[in-house]
């Protein structure tokens, strides 16, 4: 029923699970492999940085105007020293992390130091993008390396001059030391001489021993903070030009609608207005749909004329999506075996022989990106070339479609990447940016595209919603010992917005279980939207432990460590990236003491424990909640009739292992905020469609969690050693939801299986 | 028309007296430090500062504050550029991820602790509630507030 095209999509899916590898970031450092030949190449590339044919002439006779800049990651010039920060911003704190382990390698002043964003450089980067919690893991072991050649080359520098061997040298600071004499230099000093030296390769540089880290792992404020306190520029929408026009986009508000007719001529009456005119679209829905463009001297005029906008739409091919109608044909669904996924031992001959069962119809709805800052693009065509401005996690895939769209080579196309005003995967997708493209190529002056709130959520790339039946059986050892998750999800443009397989938890934990999937039809675009599949399965699979748990009369604690059983690798990871039980059982054990698992609770007062594995993370959360009595029937989002009941979370413990810590400040911040958003989430998120259309579409029905019902987070990390460092984007996200279900469950014995909760009647309070 | 931000009167000429104090502040003055959210009052994003109050400005004509001092983010700073306690508490606390929303925080917390330099938790939040933060920074907007009120408290308010 849908024309559009969603391979894209998928695909960009598939990159992210496929590229969150930490043994990429080993394969990865390639990029370092440079001969002399291209290391000049890319010093000069790389931006103020001389050719150093060049600076070596210079370099005798003015020492201090040389830059040392020995790859895409450090520049020490006259001005001092600078980080390049090569990945997007979204507010996961990558421009504060990433140039912290080039700083500890390099032994700079952390304090001294400028950081600048990179510009789009495949050469020299090994991935600008802002997904699949990858930049920790991509980046380690490059940067690292990165800052330990720069420091390799500062010292033998320093060695040369005064003839000693570099053995006998130290580094601090931003300076290197000879002990024996107490002579130092500064890495300024030293630049023009380090400049001439052969770049070493970085297999051969010696890295520091962990221990030995001064900057890794201590709390280090965001290098933005400062201009984001005095409100200066930094995001895309921030983007001023001479003579900047204002555009906006009007699309269908059934997604795959095309123009029939519009007031266009009406509307370039109108004042303000500079230009009105129709697109028609490329007919795949990730570059361009079909839509009105108004060009106007200023944002307001743009609005104001977007509002006596009036257009006909061919709705023929359009959404004719409707929630309610899927809930029901999900319900329906429910009760009929799918096709089996996984099919592990004999799951209905361990139901026969059981001791208790439990059965449960589990439901999430559709929920929006809704980053803060509304998407947006600044164009600017100029005939032969195409200069962009956008806060996107994807700089590097925008730049051939943007040309594409302009019919411009794309070395013709520049793409300058902006602080994103939040991102969860949103920004992954670039269809604004491509829109500023085709419309900046009908305007003389350089526009800047403002989607406005409504726009933004009626054209997300949405995380579906799902179903899941769910059973399972313990044995009379109360031991879990069969289970069977019936999944029932959304194919938009036929392929399902999210896959179940053998290895979603506890695949490879319990003996008799069966996956089955099924997809209902689906024109809404759906995509990674923040810890992708595993915010929603945690939720699931991790209540209906709980259930089991409950069935037996154990513990949840208890048959959670259980389940997970001895130390080994399980699950669907792929390239030894699975989980690790051992890891698993740590932080479960962690977060439980933290927490003050078993101790005595006021009455309407319980606690939740629940274990996730995503990102390559291994997170264990504790909540305590207290839930209130019942009070007045409401009707919910569905029509059904529910009591409210008041909801207070009370205190929030999590445990996490990602390897080491590179920004503590940073790490905390991150599972404070993936806590926030879950419980925001979890409680009263949701986007429903009738008629082919969402029906909320701003935060007066979309409402986003307010500070007062905010709950308190404890943030604890198990570091062995044994581990390289991983993301902390995401994984922290999904255990949350179930930890307060399952608190909810032993506060008042009420069973939630629908997020948002609210859908139940609770509210925070 | 004229109106005078953060100290400075600027002539707006033949504006749209309807126009939104937001857009003023960002299209035509290019001050952008106040952000868009949402448009339509809910997310705080473009708190502004009308005499010392906290306003939300998207949907606030500019016409309305032609008698008003209008302070933006811009101009919370000292004129020589020194931070308040305020701005370097939220430095010191890395209170911001995207820090999209940290603006219209700023300054609603500003214009709590003007009227009411000690204010208690339920004060904060009361204050804070309009303020939305989709990246779920409100445990450091809090302490960041709550270390400036807590020196308020002690005397060591320095100025
Ligand atoms: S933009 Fe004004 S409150 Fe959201
Ligand atoms: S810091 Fe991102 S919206 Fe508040």
């Amino acid at each position: 029923m849908s024309t559009l095209n969603y391979d894209s999509v998928n695909e960009i899916t598939e990159f992210f699970t496929r590229k969150a590898q930490p043994d990429d970031a080993t394969r990865n450092a390639h990029i370092f492999k440079l001969d002399r030949r291209q290391f000049l190449k890319l010093t000069g590339i790389a931006g103020g940085g001389l050719m150093l044919g060049f600076a070596l002439s210079r370099a005798r006779a003015h020492a201090d105007h040389v830059d040392f800049n020995p790859n895409g990651y450090i520049k020490i010039d006259s001005e001092g020293i600078t980080l390049y920060a090569p990945n997007p911003e979204i507010g996961q704190g990558v421009k504060t992390s990433l140039p912290m382990i080039v700083a500890e390698e390099l032994d700079v002043d952390w304090a001294e130091i400028r950081v600048v964003q990179s510009e789009i450089n495949p050469a020299l980067y090994v991935q600008q993008f802002a997904g699949g919690s990858t930049a920790i893991p991509a980046y380690y072991t490059p940067l690292r390396q990165a800052g330990a050649t720069a420091r390799a080359m500062l010292v033998q520098a320093a060695a040369d001059q005064w003839s000693v061997s570099p053995s006998t040298l130290s580094t601090e600071l931003s300076q290197v030391l000879h002990a024996g004499t107490g002579q130092k230099f500064s890495y300024q000093e030293l630049a023009s001489v380090a400049a001439t030296l052969p770049v070493p390769s970085p297999e051969s540089v010696r890295l520091k021993d962990p221990k030995q880290f001064r900057l890794l792992g201590t709390r280090i404020t965001g290098v933005d903070n400062e201009a984001l306190v005095r409100g200066e520029p930094l995001f895309g929408i921030d983007v001023s030009l001479p003579d900047l026009k204002y555009a906006i986009y009007q699309k269908c508000p059934a997604i795959g609608g095309t123009v029939q007719s519009a007031n266009i001529e009406e509307i370039k009456k109108m004042p303000g207005v500079v230009d009105a005119f129709a697109l028609e679209g490329t007919g795949n829905g990730n570059d361009l749909f079909p839509g009105v463009a108004i060009i106007a001297n200023s944002t307001w005029e743009a609005f104001q004329a977007k509002r006596a906008l009036k257009v006909e739409w061919d709705e023929t091919n359009a959404s004719k999506d409707s929630w309610s109608a899927a809930r029901k044909e999900a319900a329906r669904l429910a009760q009929e075996p799918a096709t089996q996924i996984a099919n592990n031992g004999d799951f209905d001959a361990a139901m026969s022989t059981s001791t208790a069962t439990s059965s449960g119809f589990y439901q999430y709805h559709f929920v929006s990106h809704a980053p803060l800052e509304p998407q947006n693009c600044t164009a600017h065509y100029k005939g032969d070339s195409l200069e962009l401005w956008a806060p996107t996690q994807t700089p590097s895939w925008a730049i051939p479609t943007a040309a594409r769209l302009t019919g411009m080579e794309t070395s013709q196309v520049t793409l300058h990447q902006m602080r994103c005003g939040g991102g969860f995967g949103r920004r992954l997708y670039n269809d604004f940016l491509f829109e500023a493209a085709a419309i900046a190529r009908r305007s003389k002056s350089p526009i800047k595209l403002q989607w406005t709130r409504e726009d933004d959520v009626r054209y997300d790339l949405f995380r579906a919603g799902g179903f899941h039946q769910m059973d399972g059986c313990v044995d009379e050892n109360g031991k879990v010992t069969g289970w069977r998750n019936r999944f029932i999800t959304f194919a938009p443009g036929g392929r399902p917005a999210s896959s179940m397989n053998g290895g979603v938890f506890p695949g490879g934990m319990v003996d008799n279980l069966r996956v089955e999937q099924t997809a209902l039809d689906w024109a809404y675009r759906c995509a990674a939207w923040r810890a992708p599949n595993a915010n929603v399965f945690a939720f699931v699979v991790q209540s209906f432990l709980d259930e089991l748990s409950h069935a037996a009369q154990r513990d949840s604690l208890e048959v959670l460590l259980e389940v997970l059983g001895e130390p080994r690798s399980v699950g669907g990871g792929r390239r030894g990236r699975g989980m690790h039980t051992g890891r698993a059982a740590n932080v479960v054990k962690l977060a439980a003491e933290k927490a003050g698992w078993g101790k005595e609770l006021p009455k309407n007062s319980g606690m939740g424990v629940a274990f996730y594995y995503s990102h390559a993370g291994h997170i264990a959360i504790v909540a305590e909640v207290s839930v209130g009595g019942e009070e007045n029937a409401v009707t919910n989002r569905s029509g059904e009739n529910v009591i409210r009941r008041k909801l207070k979370v009370d205190n929030v413990t999590v445990a996490s292992d990602v390897g080491p810590i590179i920004n503590l400040s940073g790490a905390e911040n991150q599972v404070e905020g993936s806590v926030i958003d879950a419980l925001s989430t979890m409680m009263d998120l949701s986007i429903t469609f009738e008629n082919g259309r969402a029906e909320q579409t701003n935060f007066d029905k979309y409402r986003i969690l307010r500070a007062s019902v905010s709950p308190a987070v404890e943030a604890h990390f198990i570091d062995t050693g044994e581990h390289s460092p991983t993301g902390l984007g995401e994984p922290v996200f999904p255990p949350l939801a179930p930890a307060v279900g399952n608190a909810i469950f032993a506060a008042c014995g009420h069973r939630v299986r629908t997020l948002p909760i609210s859908e139940e009647g609770f509210y925070l309070g | 028309m004229k109106i005078n931000v953060n100290g400075t009167t600027h002539d707006l000429g033949e504006i749209n007296p309807r126009t939104p104090l937001l857009w003023v502040l960002r299209d035509h003055l290019s001050l952008v430090g106040t952000k868009y959210g949402c448009g339509i009052s809910q997310c705080g994003a473009c708190t502004v500062l009308l005499n010392g109050e906290a306003m939300k400005s998207c949907l606030y004509p500019v016409s309305a504050v032609r008698d008003a001092q209008v302070t933006t983010i811009e101009g919370v700073a000292a004129k020589d550029g020194t931070l308040t306690r305020l701005q370097q508490a939220w430095i010191d606390l890395d209170v911001a991820q995207c820090g999209y929303c940290q603006a219209g925080q700023l300054i609603s917390a500003e214009a709590l602790l003007r009227k009411n330099p000690t204010p208690t938790d339920d004060e904060i939040y009361a204050a804070m509630d309009p303020n939305l933060c989709r990246c779920g920074t409100y445990i450091r907007i809090h302490n960041a507030i709550k270390r400036v009120a807590d020196e308020n408290k002690s005397g060591q308010n320095g100025g």
